[in-house]
């Protein structure tokens, strides 16, 4: 039998301007690891490789050491103590574990849990899981630009609630949900708060105490670490909240998660945690200043272009721009040594549009013309100016190609027309 | 998703861009697709009245670089031929050209459906009571 192996290859080339191509520009998929995090995990691998939970060797001693270390790392990043921090293979097993986790323990007090439905899938599905378990979800509308509306989640809340998971910052238009005033609301009512928080730490300032968080869901791979790694913050007082572990072995991290812990990723994600902790205001600056250039650069030189979500309560690093009467597909072939994302159908497994632009009432036209920028840590300006370039000469050759652009300039309302497949 | 190198073609060097009067007897125009679907063809020909021959044929479109592709493809196909032979098109035969995922299927479905849709249009014009040919698998595939 052959052994066929399929590789990619990324070939990497220089523009006429000196910028190394392809760029990457979607950090909000993933980020590559920082190479300080790097330094700090490769001894890992080799002298300190050691078993965590072995306690009668130095091998043990030190892997153990490195975790602890992590641990305090993270916790610092969003205001816990190290007990509070459980680590797990990444987020898609952190918001598992917080909301079976929580369903399950606290069962005897409710069945109701309460969701939006701009989450991400992890949340989503799981949420979906429990439904045929016999539990109860809400999932909360978003209002145009994003955001839920308070009085929706207060309406929502019953004596059967038990659970409120709604994400910190939005993995595609980057919209920060008032997670603050919605721990608030659960605490006054005595119910727990989780938050997807993956693309929100480490960006913004996140602090677990006034903020009235009870669990946390973190990922290493979207903070310049590792992937395969990630955490989840249990708030150990005020209330002191239980959950049930979803795999069952060992009784590693105080019995809420077990397996032999992934230590080079502990390591790795611990640092990313501390870098952040340090480098964080400067950083958003950074990053907000390259966003608000790349807006400006593509809005001042097209027209139809609209952004998704809102500006006000985003993160630095996201803009989220629907091209009109262009199909995100085709402009991201046109864009081809730039690594953006797309919420066109055809860029999804799926052939749907992006459900995130469908939930802030976007039609379905502009879902399919969406484009995702995640500016990162490593962008430059001079990368910003390229993809902009970029972005407008595609954009107006496609326009050049599009009978929708052609149908709108000759003042045909898109609305008005009879489509065929319809 | 890796694209062919006939599909990267045609999506970098579109074949046959652009408009034709559509008010022109000559002129057959085929609309379809949808915007919320993700992808609009404009497929439009001109017809020889005495030949039935199409002489001229234009497109635009809006969606993936496949369904680009495959009206460029069809523009370039559907010049030359009669009418009648222009019908004959299969989508199969735009997927085999381009060499399409299942994915992208539909693209040449549509582009079958704008040379049918065109054609119709002309046929209207030029005194033809013929029911309007859509072919199977239209509505499935959006």
């Amino acid at each position: 039998m052959s052994t066929d192996v399929k590789t990619t290859t990324l070939e990497q080339q220089f523009s006429p301007n000196g910028i190394k191509l392809p760029i990457y520009m979607d950090n909000h998929a993933t980020t590559p690891v920082d190479p300080r995090v790097l330094e700090e995990m490769l001894p890992y691998f080799t002298d300190r490789f050691g078993n965590a939970a072995s306690r009668n060797h130095a091998f043990g001693w030190a892997a153990e050491a490195g975790v602890e270390t992590a641990r305090e790392q993270i916790a610092k990043l969003i205001g816990a103590t190290p007990k509070e921090i459980i680590f797990t293979s990444g987020a898609t097993e952190s918001d598992n574990l917080a909301i079976k986790g929580v369903a399950e323990m606290y069962r005897e007090k409710g069945n109701h849990i309460i969701t939006a439905v701009t989450e991400h899938k992890a949340v989503l599905d799981t949420c979906k899981r429990l439904e045929k378990y016999g539990y109860r979800v809400t999932y909360l509308p978003v209002q145009k630009d994003g955001l839920v509306d308070l009085d929706d989640l207060k309406r929502a809340i019953d004596d059967k609630t038990i659970l409120v998971t709604i994400m910190a910052a939005n993995n595609e238009i980057g919209v920060l949900q008032p997670w603050r005033e919605i721990g608030k609301l659960c605490h006054e009512r005595g119910v727990l708060f989780h938050t997807d928080a993956v693309q929100a730490v480490g960006k913004v300032p996140m602090d677990v105490i006034k903020d009235n968080i009870d669990l946390a869901s973190i990922s290493g791979h979207k903070i310049y670490g590792p992937k395969g790694v990630g955490a989840l913050y249990v708030r150990r007082k005020n209330p002191r909240v239980q959950i049930s572990a979803i795999i069952d072995g060992g009784g590693h991290e105080r019995g809420m998660r077990s397996g032999t812990l992934n230590v080079p990723g502990i390591v790795g994600l611990g640092k990313a945690c501390a870098l952040a902790t340090e480098e964080m205001a400067r950083e958003a600056c950074h990053l907000a200043g390259l966003r608000n250039r790349l807006r400006d650069s593509i809005m001042s030189r097209l027209d139809e272009v609209y952004i998704n979500g809102t500006m006000e309560h985003r993160l630095p690093g996201n803009l989220n721009i629907s091209f009109a009467y262009v199909e995100g597909e085709s402009l991201l072939m046109g864009i081809n040594d730039v690594a953006v994302s797309s919420g066109s159908a055809c860029t999804s497994a799926t052939l749907e549009p992006s459900y995130v632009l469908k939930a802030l009432g976007t039609g379905d036209d502009l879902a399919h013309s969406s484009i995702r920028f995640g500016i990162g840590r490593f962008n430059t300006e001079a990368e910003v100016d390229y993809v902009a370039d970029r972005v407008v000469e595609t954009v107006q050759r496609l326009r050049e190609l599009s009978p929708l652009y052609e149908m709108a300039k000759e003042g045909v309302d898109l609305k008005s027309v009879k489509w065929a497949a319809e | 998703m890796a694209y062919s190198d006939k599909v990267l073609d045609h999506y970098s060097n579109p074949r046959n861009v652009g408009s034709l009067d559509k008010n022109s007897q000559e002129v057959g125009t085929g609309l379809v697709g949808a915007p919320e679907c993700g992808d609009v063809m404009k497929l439009q020909i001109k017809v020889n009245p005495q030949t039935n021959v199409i002489e001229d044929a234009k497109f635009k479109t809006f969606g993936c670089g496949s369904a680009i592709a495959s009206s460029s493809l069809a523009t370039e196909w559907v010049k030359g031929k009669t009418v009648e032979e222009a019908l004959q098109i299969k989508n199969t035969e735009i997927v085999k050209e381009l060499s399409l995922p299942p994915v992208k299927i539909h693209c040449s479905v549509l582009a079958e459906d704008a040379i049918r849709a065109a054609i119709h249009d002309w046929k209207k014009k030029n005194g033809s009571n013929e029911p309007a040919p859509v072919s199977a698998g239209t509505q499935g595939a959006h």
